[in-house]
């Protein structure tokens, strides 16, 4: 990299990140108000509208949609919140820690599966209870799964969230020398729980804002999960705007445009609405501080943390588990624990159009992420030589793109497409990857790429090194495994996309991802097992190659061998 | 039992092999000095009787605080105060809230409030509870980290390196208050130092580790 090229690059990577966006709210503005040129359509007007409050189904729609946004958000940050509280610095917690990176790259269909396959009323759980324990012989008739109240939906969500804020949390925790705040809190008179609440917690959340937010945004947005563990009659707004946009006439769209700008709305109005909420726990944990009260319920809180952290990670991991199961099942009836005979037919079945669809996979997923990584090591170059910090407003812009609802700005972008005749297939969707993975790539590199001991630069310098030079043979070797852990953490952010690949490859675009979520409707749990695991392991290799590349480049090099 | 606090041959391990020992009583009011370069185990020794002794450490022998034996008491429940070489103030509570952080529960917030006056006018610190805590001295750090810690009313004193980050005028000024506080509660306080005029200054009894 040329040091003429490096200035641009902040300024490139932005616009490639917030370009989308912005275009795609722009392309979602349009036929909102009923212009859609391709189409034949003139606006404005506000018929789309019209339409979108005569559907019978908007109320229950926007309802499921604030539901499964809050109420995912305050049950995974409450329970990821006392799990710390309770327990960090034990080795129960180290335990959970461990787990943190493969349950964390789990894909979230994947994981959506595994726990439609646990709890269905035909599901592992069922099984294993049946019939001693419940006198079932049939799966009984109870809808679990896609429950009218996304019940199950929120269930999936905490579980699948709750390993993102924890490492948010872990994070935010070495700033706030939580561990001398402990001792202090201790002798004073507090128990662990509330000791940490009361001292550690006000600064953690300030740290973890953001990325609490983008649990919010997405929870409120979210579509693979939705299609496989929402409610059908009606959806999510989320997953109606999907079905809309996927409709053959153009009025269709101009509805989906319409209530891509509600669930814009819905959003910006739910993290309005949990920033008052911010402030009026502030205001009332201060009391509860200057109270003094010393907190009588922590072992309970203590107990409860921990067993619903370790369901969650468990259901994850059992989840993966019985997709391997029903993988390699032949023919299993009901009560049986374990199929009746395993074979290899679904393997074999599904092998041609998994190894196409895992080549399309790799080939977007790795061209996005070394994208990607370029334009974030140009990034946090060119802060480093310039002795520029990112700004809290930078962060903010970093944060935007998981901020805005995939639904608000996707359709949009489609329509965008459509109307310049640009050519919907790989290059549009590698471009729309590339929005949702720079941010994670970014997040992950930007710290151990700043801690990394600068008088190794001066040391070099002074031998005489160019600034490229240092770049090259001294920074990126010595921060080789965080790089190859932004590498995994961009893959895997990009194998989980579905919606940009589904809504701007125009169904053209066969990933992984997209196959396994479309088989959901034909409930072929044998399919949908192997495509969910291909879907992991597409995910889980490159973080299990993170760890192991560097163990083996660095075997005779103690110094860097603990990253 | 006898009022104070008692180190009953106190004796740590550090992966099994000998680290400290120390058998003593501490009366009411007195204060116990424990002298000896860093790294001896004089910090170890206090997480004993505070209960938050490190994984790799172990221990024999009981700790009495006026005569209830604590050896085994969770940390918060044994009413044992500790100063650090920081002065710890929480950044995100106002020098009040910190106070207020301390200071048992119960009581109207009227008569919270005054408890928490009086306690900053008790170190010459009237009018500072608005403050934010990163605005005062280093001094008036450390002389309300002590109220803090008074205010949630221990039955014994710890001072680990209280004084370190004190440069020598301010040292002996917070010190002396520390000393006079103490005394006027009747704790019985137990401090570690590496630094001579410390343990002078405290007028009891010292004991030199690692001779």
């Amino acid at each position: 990299m040329k040091n003429r090229v490096l200035p641009v690059v902040p300024a490139l990577t932005l616009l490639v990140m917030l370009g989308p966006v912005l275009a795609g709210l722009y392309g979602t503005v349009l036929p909102a108000f009923g212009h859609l040129p391709a189409g034949g359509l003139v606006g404005p007007n506000l018929d789309a509208f019209r339409a979108l409050l005569d559907w019978p189904g908007l109320p229950r729609s926007v309802m499921l949609s604030l539901t499964t946004g809050i109420g995912t958000t305050v049950i995974a940050l409450a329970l990821v919140m006392l799990l710390v509280a309770g327990w960090s610095g034990t080795r129960a917690f180290r335990a959970l820690e461990r787990l943190l990176s493969p349950l964390l790259s789990v894909p979230h269909a994947a994981a959506a599966f595994g726990l439609a396959f646990l709890i269905a009323p035909s599901g592992w759980i069922a099984r294993l209870l049946s019939p001693g324990i419940t006198g079932w012989t049939n799966p009984p008739d109870w809808l679990i799964v896609q429950d009218p109240l996304g019940l199950t939906l929120m269930l999936g969500m905490v579980v699948k969230e709750m390993p993102f804020l924890l490492l948010m949390t872990l994070a935010a925790l070495g700033q706030t020398d939580a561990a001398r705040a402990r001792a202090i809190a201790s002798a004073l008179g507090y128990g662990r729980t509330t000791g940490w609440l009361k001292t550690v917690f006000p600064r953690v959340y300030a740290q973890i804002r953001l990325p609490v937010y983008v649990v919010l945004a997405y929870g409120m947005s979210v579509v693979d999960v939705a299609l496989i563990l929402g409610p059908n009659t009606p959806p999510p707004l989320s997953v109606q705007i999907v079905r809309w946009m996927g409709e053959p006439d153009f009025t269709a769209r101009l509805l989906a445009s319409s209530a891509a700008l509600l669930q814009l709305a819905l959003v910006v109005g739910a993290l309005l609405f949990w920033r008052l909420g911010e402030i009026i726990v502030a205001t009332l944990g201060l009391r509860w501080i200057t109270s003094g009260h010393r907190g009588a319920s922590d072992a309970p809180l203590r107990i409860a943390a921990l067993s619903a952290a370790s369901i969650a990670a468990l259901s994850i991991l059992l989840g993966l588990v019985v997709l391997a199961v029903w993988s390699f099942s032949g023919f299993w009836s009901f009560p049986n624990a374990l199929p009746d005979a395993f074979s290899l037919k679904t393997w074999m079945r599904q092998s041609t159009g998994v190894l196409d669809a895992l080549g399309e996979t790799a080939l977007i997923a790795g061209s996005v992420t070394l994208l990607a990584l370029i334009l974030t090591i140009g990034c946090l170059e060119a802060e480093y030589r310039q002795r520029r910090n990112l700004t809290q407003r930078g962060l903010l812009l970093l944060y935007l793109p998981l901020l805005i609802p995939q639904t608000a700005f996707l359709p949009g972008l489609q329509s965008l497409l459509l109307n310049v005749g640009a050519d919907i297939g790989r290059a549009p969707v590698m471009l729309a990857h590339l929005v949702f993975v720079l941010p994670y790539v970014f997040l992950s590199l930007a710290d151990p790429f700043r801690a990394w001991d600068s008088r190794n630069a001066s040391v070099a310098a002074a031998l005489g090194a160019s600034p490229d030079g240092i770049l090259w043979r001294v920074r990126l070797p010595m921060l080789l495994r965080p790089v190859l852990t932004a590498v995994a953490v961009g893959l895997s952010v990009s194998v989980g996309q579905y919606l940009p690949t589904l809504l701007i490859g125009g169904g053209r675009v066969a990933t992984l991802t997209t196959e396994a979520v479309a088989l959901t409707s034909g409930g072929d749990r044998r399919a949908i097992a192997v495509w969910g695991l291909m879907q992991t392991g597409a995910a889980l290799v490159p973080f299990a190659l993170a760890l192991i590349i560097p163990a083996l480049v660095w075997r005779n090099r103690k110094g860097l061998s603990h990253g | 039992m006898d009022k104070g606090l008692t180190l009953d041959r106190i004796a740590v391990f550090k992966d099994g092999k000998p680290l400290v020992a120390l058998d003593h009583h501490i009366a009411p009011g007195e204060v116990l000095s424990v002298m000896g370069p860093s790294g001896i185990g004089k910090s170890t020794l206090l997480s004993v009787v505070t209960g938050t002794l490190p994984r790799a450490f172990s221990f024999t022998g009981r700790v009495h605080l006026d005569g209830r034996d604590i050896t085994d008491a969770a940390p918060q429940r044994r009413m044992v105060g500790i100063l650090f070489q920081d002065d710890l103030l929480f950044p995100h509570l106002s020098v009040g809230a910190n106070l207020a952080f301390g200071l048992r529960p119960g009581g109207s917030r009227a008569a919270r409030q005054n408890r928490i006056e009086d306690a900053l006018a008790e170190v010459d610190l009237a009018g500072f509870a608005n403050r934010d805590p990163a605005t005062l001295s280093g001094g008036q750090k450390a002389r309300v980290a002590l109220m803090r810690m008074l205010l949630a009313e221990p039955c014994a004193l710890l001072l680990d390196e209280a004084f370190g980050r004190l440069d020598t005028a301010l040292r002996a000024q917070v010190r002396d208050l520390v000393f006079a506080r103490a005394r006027s509660r009747a704790l019985p306080v137990l401090m570690v130092t590496h630094d001579a005029q410390d343990a002078e200054a405290a007028g009891g009894e010292v004991v030199t580790l690692g001779t």
